[in-house]
């Protein structure tokens, strides 16, 4: 089993004609991903990389099926194309996109209560079901099918934590890229949950970084909900204080910030904290070996 | 993106929020003018992004334009350190002088994003005059908020709830929510990411005033806001942060160590500079390099190294994704060919088309350290920069 996405994932591609997402969605093809649809307004009827392009999502899901989306839309209109999803009652929405105004990320939040889309991101790398399904920009080889599950605000820290995983022959059952936003679609907790509840996952490991409470709020899921082991590292001990570090939510505006607070919550909820990024894998395999 | 409280306050003003009579002046003579227009008492403020101004006798009270002016002279072009500078302080480029008010309360007003909800909300205290998060942890009872739906906007029981919350009464509770009402528009309408009137106070004569005023904003929606764009004070900002953003490297945070460091990605970027500190090193700075598959950001990232003397060594960490390793190992070859690198380099590669990135600077002929992974590259800078390797 695996979270999210997994064979029977059809995916369309929201700005499929773009650079980015031509490159991609080419990569996600040849990992395996069924490509179904695309969907570029104004350019419906087309072809593109052997899928078919429709003008909008709603006419894409009904021709082809499609039951997840993948966004490559300029931050100016990703909004607008994740409401046009979820309006199309997709279930899964994956956000690319880096540099969406918080206000238009309000109105998206406030239009999701109650409907039936999933937002992962924005912001984001995407989610990867190894040996499955890629929905996403993450590099697939990297990856190995196991079940260890991996939730991340980071990209490329992910990258190398996922290499360390592999290489220690830990394979993963999901690898989910919450993004690193202030306001990301779908948190720690919404993505611990999954894990906890499906059967193929033994072990979660979570990458935090400097600011929100997103970590906080992990660790009182964990410490009341997990029975699943969660091996934690949290980015950022050295960041100063006020400064926007990269990430839109990389901030230490507060105490609750800093990697320090973090760290104590998810340790007294019972989480093993990695000592260094570099350790994350053998840490995780300490637990394993535990269980 | 931080504004001055000049500024602020002429925005709060253009929202009809009472703001107290006052001008910017850049010059002592211009200080004294404006405190004779508006004379006898009057406040000279110093114009700094960071806050706790108070504190570091950076807001003069005096009772004549002559004494305006001296105090104007002793912060125009001064550097003010507050708690929220380093040592070396910032720079005072301008003052705001301003009609002295006479104030009977401190209240607490601002709007934020909150993360949790994710929703706007506003929160006051009549606790005004200090730290909010002072106040969070002391008297917690004290704060009060009101989360605001984006669909229909803040509403006026909203207002009455935190202006009786904030123990006002009479007029000034309906004064309060339209102030409020007014607040909310401005912080939607300039996609603000704070709104901070601290102190918001009550005068002798039972009216509302901004007394002081934060604005930031989000940088993301800068691109719909080319008025508010114009409004950032370069001078404010920290030297070689501007001089990355105007080489194309947006992600750049100076730190106080000596070690360079170019990575991709910010999670990984933090965690390379976590990682040093933890094998005894200090990070010079944070730098993302990005995704854009050129080599020009690249080169750029190594001109940053050699404008600061600070740099004992430098680590490139790049886990190639959307990011191309070929590109990036061209990128420093180049770099190496158009300067004098001084300093050892530590390069550490891993991810898309490796092998050609390997090949790329293997083939160059170029000086530098290889590490197999993360940490080795980590401990090997940590190294060169104590001067142990070479």
């Amino acid at each position: 089993m695996s979270i999210l996405v997994n064979e029977s994932t059809r995916l369309v591609v929201q700005g499929i004609t773009g650079s980015e997402g031509s490159f991609h969605t080419q990569r996600c093809i040849e990992y395996g991903t069924e490509v179904v649809a695309g969907v570029t307004p104004g350019k419906g009827g087309s072809n593109h990389l052997g899928v078919p392009v429709f003008n909008t999502i709603e006419k894409a899901m009904a021709e082809t099926g499609a039951n997840a989306s993948l966004m490559f839309v300029p931050p100016a209109f990703a909004a607008d194309g994740i409401l046009e999803a979820t309006e199309a009652g997709m279930p899964l929405v994956v956000c690319i996109t880096e540099g969406i105004p918080v206000l238009d990320m309000v109105k998206v939040h406030r239009y999701l209560k109650g409907k039936s889309s999933r937002l992962i991101g924005p912001n984001c790398p995407g989610v990867m079901s190894p040996g499955k399904c890629k929905v996403g920009i993450m590099v697939g080889e990297i990856h190995l099918p196991g079940d260890v599950g991996v939730i991340s605000r980071s990209g490329t820290l992910t990258y190398d934590v996922v290499s360390q995983l592999t290489s220690l022959g830990i394979g993963q059952s999901t690898c989910v890229g919450i993004g690193g936003d202030a306001l990301p679609g779908s948190t720690f907790v919404d993505i611990l949950k999954l894990f906890q509840a499906d059967q193929d996952t033994k072990a979660v490991v979570l990458i935090g970084e400097i600011g929100g409470t997103m970590e906080q709020e992990a660790a009182e899921f964990i410490s009341h909900k997990m029975t699943k082991p969660v091996v934690a590292f949290i980015a950022g001990s050295t960041a100063p204080p006020g400064k926007r570090m990269g990430h839109a939510g990389a901030i230490i505006m507060g105490s609750a910030g800093k990697t320090s607070e973090k760290i104590k919550a998810l340790s007294q909820a019972g989480a093993i904290i990695a000592p260094t990024p570099a350790e994350v894998g053998l840490t995780t395999k300490k637990v394993l070996v535990g269980l | 993106m931080k504004i001055h409280e000049y500024q602020a306050k002429a925005l709060l003003a253009q929202y009809s929020i009472p703001v107290p009579r006052g001008r910017m002046a850049s010059t002592t003579a211009e200080a004294q003018k404006i405190a004779a227009e508006i004379g006898d008492k009057v406040v000279i403020k110093a114009q700094v992004y960071a806050g706790g101004r108070g504190k570091a006798g950076g807001i003069r009270i005096v009772n004549s334009s002559g004494e305006a002016k001296k105090a104007a002279s002793q912060l125009i072009r001064t550097r003010l350190v507050t708690h929220q500078t380093g040592p070396e302080g910032v720079p005072v480029g301008k003052v705001l002088v301003e009609e002295a008010s006479n104030v009977t309360r401190e209240l607490y007003l601002s709007i934020l994003i909150d993360g949790a909800s994710r929703l706007p909300v506003m929160m006051a205290s009549e606790a005004g005059g200090m730290e909010i998060e002072e106040v969070a942890q002391s008297t917690p009872e004290k704060i009060f908020k009101s989360y605001i739906d984006p669909a229909i906007g803040f509403q006026p029981f909203q207002g009455r709830k935190l202006a009786y919350g904030m123990d006002l009464d009479g007029g000034q509770i309906g004064e309060a929510t339209r102030l409020m009402t007014n607040l909310y528009k401005l912080f939607i309408d300039k996609d603000c990411s704070l709104a901070e009137i601290n102190p918001l106070v009550v005068t002798a004569d039972g009216k509302l005033l901004a007394l002081d005023a934060k604005l930031n904003f989000d940088d993301n929606a800068l691109y719909r806001h080319k008025d508010i764009k114009e409004l950032q004070d370069k001078e404010q900002e920290e030297p070689l942060e501007i001089q990355a953003r105007d080489w194309g490297i947006n992600n750049y945070v100076k730190m106080d160590g000596d070690i360079g460091c170019m990575v991709n990605g910010a999670g990984l970027a933090m965690a390379v500079n976590d990682l040093i500190q933890y094998c005894g090193g200090r990070a010079a700075n944070f730098l993302d390099i990005g995704t854009l598959n050129n080599t020009e950001r690249v080169v750029n990232s190594f001109k940053m190294f050699i404008a600061d003397p600070r740099i004992k060594a430098v680590l490139v960490n790049i886990f190639g994704g959307m990011a191309r390793v070929d590109v990036i190992a061209k990128g420093i070859v180049e770099a190496y060919q158009q300067m004098n690198i001084y300093f050892p380099v530590v390069i550490r590669l891993a991810g898309t088309n490796l092998e050609e990135g390997q090949r790329i600077l293997a083939e160059s002929g170029i000086s530098f350290i290889q590490a197999r992974d993360f940490y080795d590259g980590a401990r090997k800078v940590v190294e060169a920069a104590k001067g142990v390797v070479k």
